[in-house]
Parts: structure tokens; sequence; C-alpha cells
């Protein structure tokens, strides 16, 4: 790492996120005096207004420039989507994790300018006064979550073509949109053409921003001593005069338009998942090859940009969150997560050097972002996966592996052509998308264990002392196992019609009140349909809802079935009062349910017999159905923080699980769970289709003397393939801590699962002795990094 | 136990089809090549002060409680019918002549605080759990290995066993330490792909007191075998005051380098088994022995290189 780098890295790691009322006030400013014009233009015009007016920040020595702050991780609010309390703005302020200073002017102006203005016009006061009861209900329950009600949609990848064809290149296709506009025989040509001018201001406002770097940078090279920083700032300067308006012309170039773009869009909306570049690795191996084979960029260099390029990112964290929604999601992480490798879009192995080169980024940032993963294919070559296990092995989380040959197959299933397939990939979390032409909407998680408790509550909640399902029965009458899933399964039934509902009017507000011209521009087919990207403009429209906790409900189905009816070891009757109870008083009822129940994740086909239940009850219940813009719904499988969440409103469950602790989290088995292993877990997990979701999210653990030297880097990488010949959709690794391990010491039940290399042997680290733990714990830390 | 007696299924009170199994350790990456599956079977003849897996050696199911998990609700000692057994928690005498080891404490525990060790499974059975990580073997070029134990304590099994895996095409790893019936040891070598060999030391007298078997039938078997089969990786467990002397180092090499033997894997001794003992109840016989130093170690193996060896250093047992 160049001295450069270093420093540039440790000032963003030291950089402390604060709130910034810059955006919010010019927001405000704009609307106060708003011309008279259509929504889509309005939106634009809005957006040209901030990206002329707010504050440039050029960070000394660094290549990449622009910020989406006035500063560094000073972060913008969008009080159009979600207009920030007074009350909030201290909560944010002074809450211990996931916090954001702020001064006493960003407090001022939104007392006495952005909360007078925005209060009762923002997305989220409209939005919930518009959703039922029903929905409001289920989810103060802790039913379901709501991506949208303080983020926009978003949730999509850009391709190749920003670079290809500048923006300028794209206001060309758009002038061509618009000449060929026909208002006798074209119904919608009025619409369309407020749609396609929105876009084209969107475009001349990211060329303005980045006109106005040009000449920042200009003046400041101008003032420059140092002859080397000068050609610098100089050759900077030149860039944003020229990118991203037109085609980059070097890989320099290409990151810088790339950035712009990026800034462009999560300064228009607070849009989830930030924005991402994709196969970065294959944009930028054109311009790598062409000027290494030339002799104007060396191998040292483009590692240099692409590491003050991932710099930039981690200046910009998620903007600020509040209620559910930070409980949901509570990091700093904004998900822009770069997919590396994969395949090309006539289907041949996509790993060039570019995808080795930000193999080595990755491993020397150790940023929280970008987030990056590796698409690994059949046809992926085996030194690829090896260097990424030898990352993945130093145990700070990333890359993640994802399987390449199963997100196309995902994307085909789902409708998509097999060009688009190969040139997508996965982002955010796990989700699998066909980049640059997909807008694939996270709507909200749903809570399975829930829905299991308010079945033993025949539709009551305890928490919220509401019966907020149908009346199914009192499960302590049922005399068989069927009468009780067949209770279950209409919750389920009921609660994802209730969440769709809900979806339905979000996403007809979204794309009636909250146009996104910018994010339509880089999305094919919006300009071709002449629509905007949040009303169904792109090529493909997907909804998303994520099943939380999979494993604690199967655990919980396959306890009732295995004690209540199979081997009566327990009544109905008396297993539901222990469940409400908390097991108070069950104690030993609790250990039999914990210790003795068939469960997920340990290659046991009683009970991964659930999983499949439930997985094929889900995607028959969600799969395909259709939204208002013409969006179809699929099934996806990650949890992010929310199982923490949705275990706090949760009481006991049938696994034995005490209330308002955390539920499962992604496809993985519940805390402690598996107790035979890693092959048995994705043995377990691979009895799940992963062809009819949109992704799925497994996490392993283990400790670093496990996976030491040549041999255990490569069983590693077996462990990969083999999950992955089982259609597995995505792996990846955590490397456990000494935190983790005295964790266990204190609280062995929820580790049961957690695995150590003792000795010549492993073991279950639960069940070794004090003294021999407190070793363990010693070597794991002299072990790490 | 006599040698006599100690192959004689009937003896064990085993069908010929059956074997006692100590534990199945799926994805274990120490005991030979790739992602394996390493079938533990339960019984051992040799008695070594270092053993750090106690519960391996007798051929008979033993409990092995973990006190810790013990809620003392008395669950076991009411479904106990003989009235034999009390809460885990509470260490002391649980009238071992009156259990007939019908494992019903076992089944009423509810934390898994009661444990049986020695579950007894049919080849079908056992095949039939070693097929379910066919997947990773094939990936990884792994298979299964038969430790213990001793698997060649029950010949006739781990014969039916590893013919069977043959059969299947997955790959067969034989860990021994040498004290077996030739034959049988011969008559497995016929289909195992590899064996991982003990070898502890090479004085007679010394064996009998650390062990409690002389050693003569092990170096026999080792020479009859490598007569026989080309995939021997000998394993050398480096036990500090017990076999850890120049001269037995230098023995060691001399004999393997005689007998064309090429790999050795030195298993600095650990004392990760102790607690083990603490569980059985049973006391710890080098309890003042400390692990081998890396100096130590590196003599060894220069010791060992010298005869040609290629020696691995630093593995564990």
């Amino acid at each position: 790492m160049t001295e450069r780098v270093t420093k540039l890295r440790q000032q963003s790691l030291d950089r402390k996120p604060t709130l910034s009322s810059e955006r919010a006030e010019l927001m405000t400013a704009f609307y106060r005096d708003a011309p008279a014009a259509p929504l889509p233009i309005l939106r634009a015009l809005s957006f040209q207004y901030l990206m002329d007016r707010k504050a440039l920040y050029i960070e000394p020595g660094e290549l990449i420039v622009g910020e989406r702050g006035p500063a560094p991780k000073a972060t913008p609010t969008y009080p159009e989507l979600c207009c920030h309390s007074l009350e909030d703005l201290d909560i944010l302020d002074s809450r211990e994790k996931i916090s954001f200073a702020l001064d006493q002017q960003a407090r001022d102006a939104y007392r006495d300018d952005v909360i007078p203005y925005w209060r009762e016009r923002s997305m989220r006061h409209r939005m919930f006064g518009e959703l039922p009861d029903a929905w409001k209900h289920a989810y103060e329950a802790g039913i379901f979550t709501e991506f949208m009600e303080q983020r926009a949609p978003g949730h999509t990848v850009a391709d190749g073509k920003i670079y290809e064809k500048g923006l300028s290149g794209l206001q060309a296709g758009i002038d061509r949109e618009l000449a060929a506009l026909d208002d006798l025989h074209d119904l919608d040509a009025y619409d369309k053409r407020q749609q396609l001018k929105g876009m084209r201001l969107a475009a001349d406002a990211v060329i303005r921003f980045a006109h106005r770097h040009a000449q920042e940078v200009a003046r400041l090279a101008a003032a420059e001593a140092d002859p080397v920083r000068k050609a610098e700032l100089e050759q900077i300067a030149a860039s944003c005069a020229w990118v991203p308006e037109h085609p980059a012309r070097t890989f320099w170039e290409a990151l810088q338009a790339y950035w712009f773009v990026h800034l462009g869009v999560i300064t228009e909306l607070n849009t989830w998942d930030s924005f991402c570049p994709g196969r970065l690795d294959q944009h930028l191996y054109p311009y790598y090859k062409r000027e290494i084979e030339a002799g104007t960029l060396t191998r040292e260099r483009a590692k240099e940009l692409l590491q003050c390029f991932w710099v930039k990112f981690n200046n910009q964290p998620a903007p600020p969150k509040v209620g559910v929604t930070a409980a949901e999601s509570g990091t700093y992480t904004d998900f822009s997560n770069i997919s590396n490798g994969g395949l090309k879009a006539d289907g041949s192995d996509g790993v060039n050097d570019v995808t080795y080169l930000i193999l080595e980024v990755i491993d020397e940032m150790r940023l929280l972002q970008p987030s990056s993963n590796i698409q690994l294919s059949k046809k992926s070559p085996d030194r690829f996966l090896e260097k990424a296990c030898e990352v993945i092995r130093k145990g700070w989380g990333q890359p993640s592996i994802f399987n390449a040959d199963m997100v196309v197959a995902e994307l085909v299933r789902q409708g998509k052509s097999v060009e688009d397939a190969r040139c997508g990939g996965t982002s955010g979390c796990v989700e699998a998308g066909a980049f640059g032409k997909e807008s694939y909407i996270l709507t909200g998680y749903f809570n399975l264990p829930k829905v299991i408790e308010v079945t033993l509550n025949d539709g009551y909640d305890p928490r919220t002392e509401r019966q907020i399902g149908p009346k199914t029965g009192d499960p302590a009458t049922f005399e068989s196992f069927d009468q009780f899933l067949e209770a279950f399964r209409r919750q389920l039934q009921h609660f994802i019609d209730v969440k769709i509902a809900g979806s339905h009017i979000i996403e007809r507000m979204y794309a009636t009140l909250m146009p996104a011209p910018f994010l339509s521009i880089i999305t094919d087919d919006c300009i071709r349909n002449a629509r905007d990207y949040n009303a169904g403009g792109a090529r493909y429209n997907t909804r998303y809802i994520m099943p939380v906790g999979p494993g604690t409900a199967a655990d919980s189905l396959s306890a009732i079935k295995y004690h209540v009816f199979d081997h009566g070891h327990v009544t109905m009757p008396a297993l539901v009062k222990a469940v409400r109870d908390n097991f108070i008083g069950h104690e030993s009822l609790r250990q039999l349910l914990v210790n003795k129940t068939p469960k997920y994740g340990n290659d046991d086909e009683y009970a991964d017999a659930f999983i499949t239940l439930l997985c094929d009850w889900l995607f028959t219940q969600i799969d395909g159905r259709r939204g208002p813009t013409g969006s179809v719904y699929h099934v996806n499988y990650l949890s992010t923080t929310c199982h923490v969440y949705f275990g706090s409103v949760c009481g006991a469950t049938p696994d034995g699980r005490h209330a308002f602790v955390p539920v499962s989290d992604g496809i993985s088995p519940a805390q402690g769970a598996d107790r035979c292993g890693p092959t048995a877990v994705i043995k377990s997990a691979s009895r799940m289709d992963h062809a009819r979701s949109g992704g799925t999210l497994l996490n392993q653990k283990f400790t670093p003397a496990l996976l030491e030297g040549a041999e255990g880097l490569d069983q590693l990488a077996h462990l990969v393939r083999a999950y992955f010949k089982l259609d597995g959709h995505h792996i990846q690794f955590n490397v456990v801590t000494g935190d983790t391990l005295r964790a266990a010491q204190k609280e062995p039940e929820k580790h049961r699962d957690l695995i150590v290399r003792v000795a010549g042997y492993s073991d279950y680290f639960c069940d070794l002795t004090k003294g021999l733990q407190d070793e363990i714990i010693e070597r794991t830390e002299q072990k790490q990094f | 136990m006599t040698c006599a007696t100690w192959t004689d299924p009937a003896f064990l009170g085993i069908p010929v089809a059956e074997g006692r199994i100590l534990r199945i350790e799926r994805f274990a990456i120490h005991d030979g090549p790739g992602i394996r599956t390493t079938v533990f079977l339960k019984g051992c003849p040799l008695r070594c002060a270092w053993c750090h897996s106690p519960e391996s050696q007798l051929l008979q199911p033993e409990f092995m409680p973990k006190p810790e998990r013990c809620i003392r609700c008395l669950g076991c000692t009411m479904a106990c019918p003989h009235h034999a057994v009390q809460p885990a928690a509470d260490k002391g005498p649980v009238a071992p002549d009156a259990c007939d080891t019908c494992g019903a404490c076992v089944q009423a525990c509810p934390t898994g605080a009661r444990e049986f060790v020695g579950r007894t499974m049919s080849v079908d059975a056992l095949m039939a759990e070693i097929e379910r990580d066919r997947i990773f073997y094939d990936e990884s070029e792994g298979g299964v290995t038969f430790s213990g134990g001793e698997p060649l304590m029950q010949p006739a099994f781990l014969l039916d066993m590893v013919r069977s895996c043959r059969a299947s095409a997955i790959h067969v790893a034989v860990d021994t330490c040498g004290h077996a019936d030739t034959g049988a040891l011969l008559e497995v070598a016929r289909d195992a792909d590899l064996f991982l060999f003990d070898l502890k030391m090479m004085d007679e007298e010394r064996h009998l007191a650390y062990t409690g078997s002389s050693n003569v039938r092990i170096l026999h078997n080792l020479e009859q075998l490598a007569a026989v089969h080309s995939n021997i990786l000998v394993r050398f467990p480096l036990i500090p005051g017990v076999n850890d002397d120049d001269e037995n180092v230098r023995e060691t090499g001399a004999f393997l380098s005689a007998l064309r033997l090429t790999r050795v894997d030195v298993l600095p001794y650990h004392r990760a088994g102790m607690a083990k003992y603490d569980r059985l109840q049973r006391p710890y016989p080098l309890a003042d022995t400390q692990p081998p130093s890396a100096d130590t170690q590196a003599h060894v193996v220069r010791l060992l290189e010298e005869y040609g060896l290629i020696v691995r250093p630093g593995g564990s047992s």
C-alpha cells in the first residue's frame, strides 16, 4: 500500500459520521419557490439545484474526487422521503451505535426550516396515512418490516454503459426517443415527454457537477507548489471536464466516471443498497489491458487508483435511519457489494487480471465499504478460488462467495435473457440481479418464527395485545400435527397478503410521487420505455419478500411434530403453556426441546423436511404475484441484522428458544442447532431449492486453527465447490474470535455449534472443560491476522 | 484381555456384521487427504499413558457424563430400572454392578449431560452415514478414515467396511497402532488405500511399561505391511521423557529406513485429553509431563531426516 493510500485510508477510518443538513436545506429552499412543472421535470430541477450548489470537497492527495456531503462522512438527509423530527435528531446524535453527530446549525435549520416544510409532505408521513390498519398492526407486531418507509427503492447496480457511452451518449438516446414521440397515436406521449425531459435535465445536473469539480481542481492545481501533485491535479481536472459526460478514455477516467454517477444516484434519492459498480473487473479490464500494453499504466498505479476509489465508498455511510428501519439494518454499511469473476455474456469465464488485482485491493484495504464478493462458476479457475480463500481465511468477513452458475439459473428462471443473467451478479447482501437492467426492490423482511407464535395464540399477538391474524383455532385442542400445520399455513398466507397489499400502495405512491430521473437514465430500458425507474421503466421489475428465521421456524415445527405427535413426550396444551410462560418453570421441557429435537442443519431428513416445506409454501404464496407497476414478486432469504430485531419482538418458540432473543439468520441453522459440522450444514441448506429464490445467505464460522496451512486452504475451497455442486447460492465464512469464544463460555446454549480444533482433533467448544476453553481462547487470539 | 481372545467376535458379544462405534466425525481434514469422515471404532489393545482418547480404550459402551450440563431434574434416577444412577452433576459411584448400560437414563436426560459412548452399528447403517458426505470426498479427493481405539480390534467388521468402501469407490485410510492380528491386517491391506501407522518406541521393555503391551507384534506387523503396501504414513507421537531420547529416535529412523518407508509425521504430545480422564473418573497417568519444546521437536525431526525420511513436523496426534 502506498503512503498516499495508507493516509487516505486512515483518514477515512478515523472520521466520525456526521449528519449534514446541507441537502435538506437546499431541497427546502428549492421546493419553497418551486416552478410550476410536471413532476419528473420538477424532480430533475431540484436535482440540478442540489448539484449546482452543494459544497465541493477535495481531499489532499486523493486521486478520485467527489463526496456526497460537504465533507467525507458528512451524511445528508432526504426530508422529502423521511423528515426527521428534532427527537429523531437527538437519538441519531446520542445513540450508542450507528450515531451521527450534528451541530447546532443543523438542528436550527431543521427546527426553523426543514421540519415546518416537510413534516406533512414527506413520503413517510403520507405513506403511514394511506396504509390500512391490518398492515400497521402486523408491522407494529413485528411480522414484517418495510424498506421504503425511510429510504427510496434502488436495489440496483450499474452495468458497463456509463463507461462506453458517457452521459452525453445516453442523452442522445433520450433525444431520439423524444423526436420519435407521436402525440396523435401514442396516448401516453405527453407523459413520456415529461419523463424523457426530466431524465435529460438530470444527466445535465451530473455533468455540471463534474464540471464544477474540474474548475475547483484546476484552481487547486494552479496554487499547488509540489510539481508531482500539480500534475496529478491537472490530470484530475481534465478528467472531470471529460467524464462522465463522454466515454472514459483511461482506467483512471473510468473510475472517476463511475464515481460521479454513483454520487448522482445516492444524492438524487437515498436509494437502498446505495449503488454499486457491479462487475467492476469486467468493466475496467479493456482499459487496463490497453494501457498496460501501451505502457501508460502500471499494475501498481492501477492498484493505487482502485484503492483511492475504495476509500471513496468508505466515506459514505448509510443515510441515518431510525425506528424499525434502524433495527433491521443496524449498520453504517450501505451495501455496495462489488462482484468479481463470474461469467461473460457469452458464458465464458470472466476472471481476468483486474479480478486478481481487486482481490489484492480487498485484502489490503479491509474497509467496511465497499463490500466485495466473488462470483464462482464451475468454469472459474481454481486459482481464483484459492486467492479468494486466502483473503477469506484472514477472517474479516470479505469476500463472500457466490455460485455464478446458480445466480444465472435463478435469473433465467425469473424470466431474464441468459445474456442479461450472465452480465448480472449479486448485490446488497445476496440479491441476484441483472445489472443495469433491473429494478429489484426488497420490500421487507418477514418474521417466520413470529407467525409460529401467532399461530400458537390463535391469531393473537401477546406483545401488542391485538388480534392480528385470523382465528385458526386454539392449538391446545389440536389433535394432529396436520391441524397445526394448516393453521400455520393460513396465518402465513394472511400476513403475506397483508404485506403485499401494503406494498402495492407503496409501489404506486413511489411511481406517482417520487420519480428518480437520474437513476432511470442508467437503467435499461427506462429511456426506451420513457418511463421512470420507480414506475416500472426498467427491463425487469422485481419485488422481493425476505422471510427471516427459517431455521428457527423449521426447528419449531420439528419440535411440535416430534415431541407432541410422534413421541408423546409432551402434550400440546403443556407445550403451549410452557411457550407462553417463556419456559419459566418448564426448564426440563425446554432442555428436551433444545437438545433432543431433530434440527435443521444436521443433514437430518426429518428436520430438513420442514425447511423444504416452508420454502415450498413461501414460493407458492409469493412467487409470480404482480405489483401495480408490472413488477413480479419473488422470495429472497437474507436477514441483515433483522433476525435480531425480529427475535426481540417474538415470544418463546417451541424449539426451546427463549422470548426476545435473536432468531436464526439467513438460511443458517438456528444458533447452536447444528452439531454435525460444516458438511452437514451444507447438505441441509442444499435441501431447499435455491433456484426458486433470488438469493440465500449461509453463514459459517470457523476458528483460525481449523483451516491452517495449505491443506486447510484446500479444504475450504473444496467445501465451497461441493456446496455449489449442490446448487447452493452463497456462503460466507466468519472467523471465530476470542470474544465469540468467551461469549460461548458464558452462554453455551447459543453456541453449541462452535467447533474448534483442540489438538489432533476437533470438538465442540462448549463441551470442553473451562481450562481447555481458556487455552483455546488464548490460542485463537494469537492466530488472528 | 488376551490376544487369544480379543479377535474373537463372539467374545465381544457383537455380531460380525456390526461394529462398536465411538463416534463419527465429518469434515475431518487432518486424518488423510481431502475432506474425510473419520469413524472412531471403540476398543484398543494398548493403554498408552499419554492417550488423549481414553474413552476409546474399552470396547464396552461407557457413560461419559458432562456434569456442567446437568440441571438435576432427576429424570435419569427416575428412569433407571436398577436404581443405579444419580445426576451427572453429582460425581461419585453410580452402582456400576447394577448398571447394564440399557441407556434408559440417557434417553430420559433432557440436557445431554448423560451421554453414552459406544453405539453398535451395522455395516449398512455405517455405510449410509459415510455416504452422506460423498460429494465432499469426490470434490476434495478425500474419503473415510477408520481410526479408534484400534480399528483392527474389530477385524471382521473393519474388513467388511473397507471392502464396502472399496466397492463404492470411496478412498479408505486405516489409522492403526499396529497391535493386531497379522492376518487381519494384511487382509485389510488388500483394500485399504492408505495406512496411518503409529510407531511409538523401539525398546520392548519401555513399550510394555508405557502401553501395557510388548511391541514385538507391532514391529513385525509393520514389516509385513511394508512388504505388501506402498502407501504407509508413519506417525510418531513425541512424548517427553518417554520416547524423545536420541537412541529411540535413531533406532526408529533406522528401522523405517530399512523397511524403505519414507514418510513420517511427528506428533507432539499435548495435554488436551486430561479433561476426559476427569469425566471418566480415571487418574491421568502423565500428570507431570509437559508438551515437547520447539527445540526438541526440531532436533527429533533433524535426527529422523538423517535416515532419508520425509518428516512433517508439528502435526498433531
